[in-house]
């Protein structure tokens, strides 16, 4: 192994055990904007979210300026005379046609934006997600054409975030941190685990209530509805930890169900998932000895 | 005759009667039912704002350090159940009772004891309301949406809460029909509809709005009540039914809703700009017409309530064309107000600064709207405080903005005294400025990712949920001033006011003493131009 391969593959490392720590979309404290995220989708919704905000900002500072220019021009204290026109129709004309044009001018990337994020053809992976009071699960469908064998997990608050989120516990939110990040509130016994730079197709559902499926830094939103599958993809090229919560008011613990996803290279995935694979499949083998063992009695009483 | 009519039916002495059972129980005048509206409102605001004020105390720092997650929720969804039914609608109807005969030219309301029926019902509803704070199992606490299937999980609370919300929807149309009633049947001779102030305009559209929807509100939750307690499955996927139904049903009645929360405020201050900016309004039919493209907008835009919903991808795309129009009549109307002060000669009296402050404030709920309504953008902000930002400043520095305006604009009419106008303005001094510290972080929580009705929150949204919290306990003490400006001014003032209060008021309201006589306009006023609030209408 050359030195500079070696150079380039700890260096490389570093950087993704860097941004797993540092958690490169993590909330931070005195956050004053949305944080462009980490896949195509949500760096597009960051370029709209600040087209809006600029067309807004432009717009604010003609009706405020007017505002402002006008109180303190035509104040009677200054002697101002009012005048005693009340239209003007080519006026009136222009502040209804610019606006459209400027609204147009907002959809149009907008749409394009939509059609995009609804477009889950082409995935390579599929995963359900179901919503329970107050917890996730986890189900891998398939992976590149062919059905995982049973791989499937609850994830729920952190025991640490847990003990201190009840009421009156009196412990310290700002003790629990991970990596460097005070994860409060925003860490999982077990998180969701997918393969970077593969597009992923999720099937959102919900298992009582309606619960809400959200990842900031993946630009994904949706509502987790018993009875309903929606479905929304995501493919993330930068490992790392990214963090969300539910959206969708769910009862008494809606604030303690966060979404924890890991993004592993693709190799380190396809390891994790056949170990799983092969976990389960022990698992199942458990589970129909032990059922087999219990019935036989019961059987023969019959 | 109208006239003749309204007033042939009851007591026929020009006096109000006495004693208090008569006076207000049996009240059939359109501006002690009025008053009655105002007071029960202010009552329900003081109620809905002790609500937030738990909300914001359990927000205060990171934790859980004052109530179960439970009992928050059953703060949220009582706080907006209160505020939304209880003090905004309220308020409104209480200044069109008072106003809108006074402002046609009309002896009373069209329907004098269905006024009395459906104030009376208001706090008989809000008393089963709030009851269901003693009840086991508690009070409703799945938002005011009651989105099932989470609000079918609530305990008995559920029938009381459905109950008390026919209730309120049976006053809100009977309230709607007088006003619809009173505005297209007793005007005076020569009051034409395009010469009406646009108070009565904005209202007249709120009206059927109201007889539109308030319907749609009463099945929804009907349906709720029998899927809890019958049975059904409208809503329940398990017996066939579509939790996504209710959502339906329940926006469609939801966004006329807002619109009937703001409608008339965009009247009040149309009412009030030209007053102290002693100018004609701007472009007069242009703000009729844009409420009336308002409302009907507002009946095709429910869906950008669910845009997260999994809806088709052509009603995501419809919904957000048709929510950016919105803008359109909305931005016409901001225009004409700012240019309705252009090169006039305005003073600034409190109910003026309250006006200004609407206007720049209710902009920036504006702006927030139009980016929520880019439907992948709201992927990011659905759900969020950045949406509780927007809703508040729509509503309070919006709605509540304006009916705070109006209460100054007309309280020296009402009363026959004028308020403390250094009172006033201390109080809107620190309503503006703690109103922005309550809601301008919350903009920025949102944006960072704290979703909305969590009781508890990581340490990275500490600083400004305390900021946050600061401003909502400071913006709340400071209503008591109001309350304390209104009491002195109905009981303890000693400055009479003239009949024209404001210099440069117009309208028939303005020809009438203050306090104006117990009978409105007994006989028919004669219209004169000249009087009316939008002068040059003619050309």
């Amino acid at each position: 192994m050359s030195v500079s391969r070696f150079l380039r593959q700890t260096g490389a490392a570093a950087l993704a055990l860097m941004a797993s720590a540092s958690g490169l979309a993590d909330p931070v404290p005195w956050q004053l904007n949305l944080n462009p995220g980490v896949t195509s989708e949500s760096r597009e919704i960051y370029a709209l979210h600040m087209a809006a905000f600029w067309v807004c900002v432009g717009i604010g500072v003609v009706v405020f300026g007017a505002m402002i220019i006008a109180m303190v021009r035509f104040r009677k204290s200054r002697g101002a005379v009012p005048a005693n026109w009340s239209h003007n129709t080519k006026l009136e004309f222009l502040w209804t046609l610019v606006p459209v044009l400027i609204l147009i001018g907002l959809a149009t990337p907008a749409t394009r934006i939509v059609m995009d994020q609804y477009d889950t053809t082409g995935t390579d992976m599929t995963i359900k997600v179901t919503g329970y009071q107050w917890k996730w699960r986890y189900d891998y469908v398939d992976y590149q054409g062919k059905p995982v064998n049973k791989v499937g997990f609850m994830s729920k608050l952190a025991a640490d975030s847990n003990r201190i989120r009840q009421t009156g516990s009196g412990l310290d939110p700002w003790s629990v941190s991970d990596h460097g990040f005070k994860d409060y509130l925003l860490n999982v016994d077990k998180p969701l685990v997918i393969p970077a730079g593969v597009k992923i197709r999720f099937l959102v559902t919900g298992g009582d209530v309606i619960h809400g499926f959200w990842v900031p830094p993946f630009g994904v939103k949706k509502d987790a509805i018993p009875g309903i599958v929606n479905d929304v993809w995501v493919k993330v090229d930068q490992p790392g930890i990214y963090r969300g919560q539910c959206h969708v008011l769910c009862g008494q613990d809606h604030g303690f169900m966060p979404i924890v996803v890991n993004v592993v290279p693709k190799a380190q995935f396809e390891s994790w998932l056949a170990a799983q694979e092969a976990q389960s499949k022990l698992d199942q083998a458990a589970r129909t000895a032990q059922v087999g063992a219990s019935a036989t009695p019961t059987l023969a009483q019959h | 005759m109208a006239h003749d009519a309204a007033l042939s039916h009851d007591d026929h002495a020009h006096a109000a009667p006495e004693g208090f059972i008569h006076r207000w129980v049996m009240s059939t005048n359109h501006k002690d039912i009025g008053t009655m509206y105002l007071v029960f409102s202010l009552t329900m605001f003081f109620i809905g704002g002790l609500f937030a004020m738990g909300i914001r105390a359990e927000l205060f720092k990171p934790g859980m350090q004052l109530m179960q997650p439970y009992f928050f929720n059953e703060l949220t969804t009582m706080h907006a159940l209160v505020m939304i039914f209880g003090a905004i609608m309220p308020a409104f109807v209480g200044l069109a009772n008072w106003m809108i005969p006074i402002m046609i030219g009309a002896p009373d309301m069209a329907l004098p004891r269905m006024n009395n029926l459906s104030f009376w019902i208001l706090p008989f509803a809000f008393i089963l309301l709030l009851s269901t704070f003693f009840m086991p199992g508690g009070a409703p606490a799945a938002g005011w949406t009651m989105y099932p299937p989470l609000v079918l999980q609530g305990g008995d609370a559920i029938a009381f809460m459905v109950f008390s919300i026919h209730l309120m929807g049976i006053s809100s149309i009977m309230g709607a029909i007088n006003i619809i009633a009173t505005i297209l049947n007793m005007r005076a001779p020569g009051m034409d509809l395009l010469k009406m102030p646009l108070f009565c305009w904005a209202w007249l559209i709120t009206a059927f709005l109201l007889l539109a929807v308030m319907p749609v509100l009463a099945g929804a939750v009907t349906m709720l009540l029998t899927d809890k307690f019958f049975g059904t499955s409208f809503f329940n996927a398990g017996g066939g039914g579509d939790p996504v139904l209710y959502q339906h049903v329940f926006w469609f009645f939801g966004h006329p809703e807002v619109y009937i929360m703001i409608l008339p405020a965009f009247g009040l201050i149309s009412e009030i700009i030209p007053t102290f900016s002693r100018k004609p309004i701007f472009g007069y039919k242009a703000m009729v017409y844009a409420i009336a493209c308002i409302a009907f907008l507002s009946f095709i835009v429910w869906s950008h309530h669910m845009f997260t919903v999994g809806l088709p991808i052509g009603s995501e795309l419809f919904f957000m064309y048709a929510t950016m129009l919105i803008a359109v009549p909305t931005g016409v109307k901001v225009f004409n107000w700012v240019t309705t002060m252009w090169r006039g000669s305005m003073t600034f009296e409190t109910p003026m600064l309250f006006a200004i402050a609407f206007v720049i404030l209710f902009t920036i709920g504006g702006f927030s709207g139009v980016m929520m309504a880019l439907v992948p953008a709201d992927f990011q902000y659905n759900q969020t405080y950045f949406i509780v930002a927007h809703f508040h400043y729509v509503l309070v520095t919006g709605a509540a903005f304006a009916i705070i305006a109006a209460v100054y604009y007309w309280l020296p009419k009402w009363t026959g005294h004028m308020y403390s106008e250094f009172w006033g303005k201390v109080h809107f001094w620190n309503s503006a400025i703690w109103v922005n510290v309550l809601f301008f972080p919350q903009h920025f929580l949102g944006l960072a990712g704290m979703p909305r009705r969590v009781p508890d929150y990581n340490v990275a949204f500490a600083d400004f949920n305390m900021i946050s919290s600061i401003g909502g306990f400071l913006f709340g003490a400071s209503q008591l001033i109001f309350l304390g400006v209104v009491i002195h001014c109905v009981w303890f003032s000693k400055q009479r006011a003239p009949a024209k209060v404001w210099e440069g008021a117009r309208g028939l309201e303005w020809t009438l003493s203050s306090p104006p006589p117990h009978h409105s306009f007994v006989t028919p006023p004669v219209i004169d131009d000249s009087v009316l609030a939008h002068g040059d209408v003619l050309h």
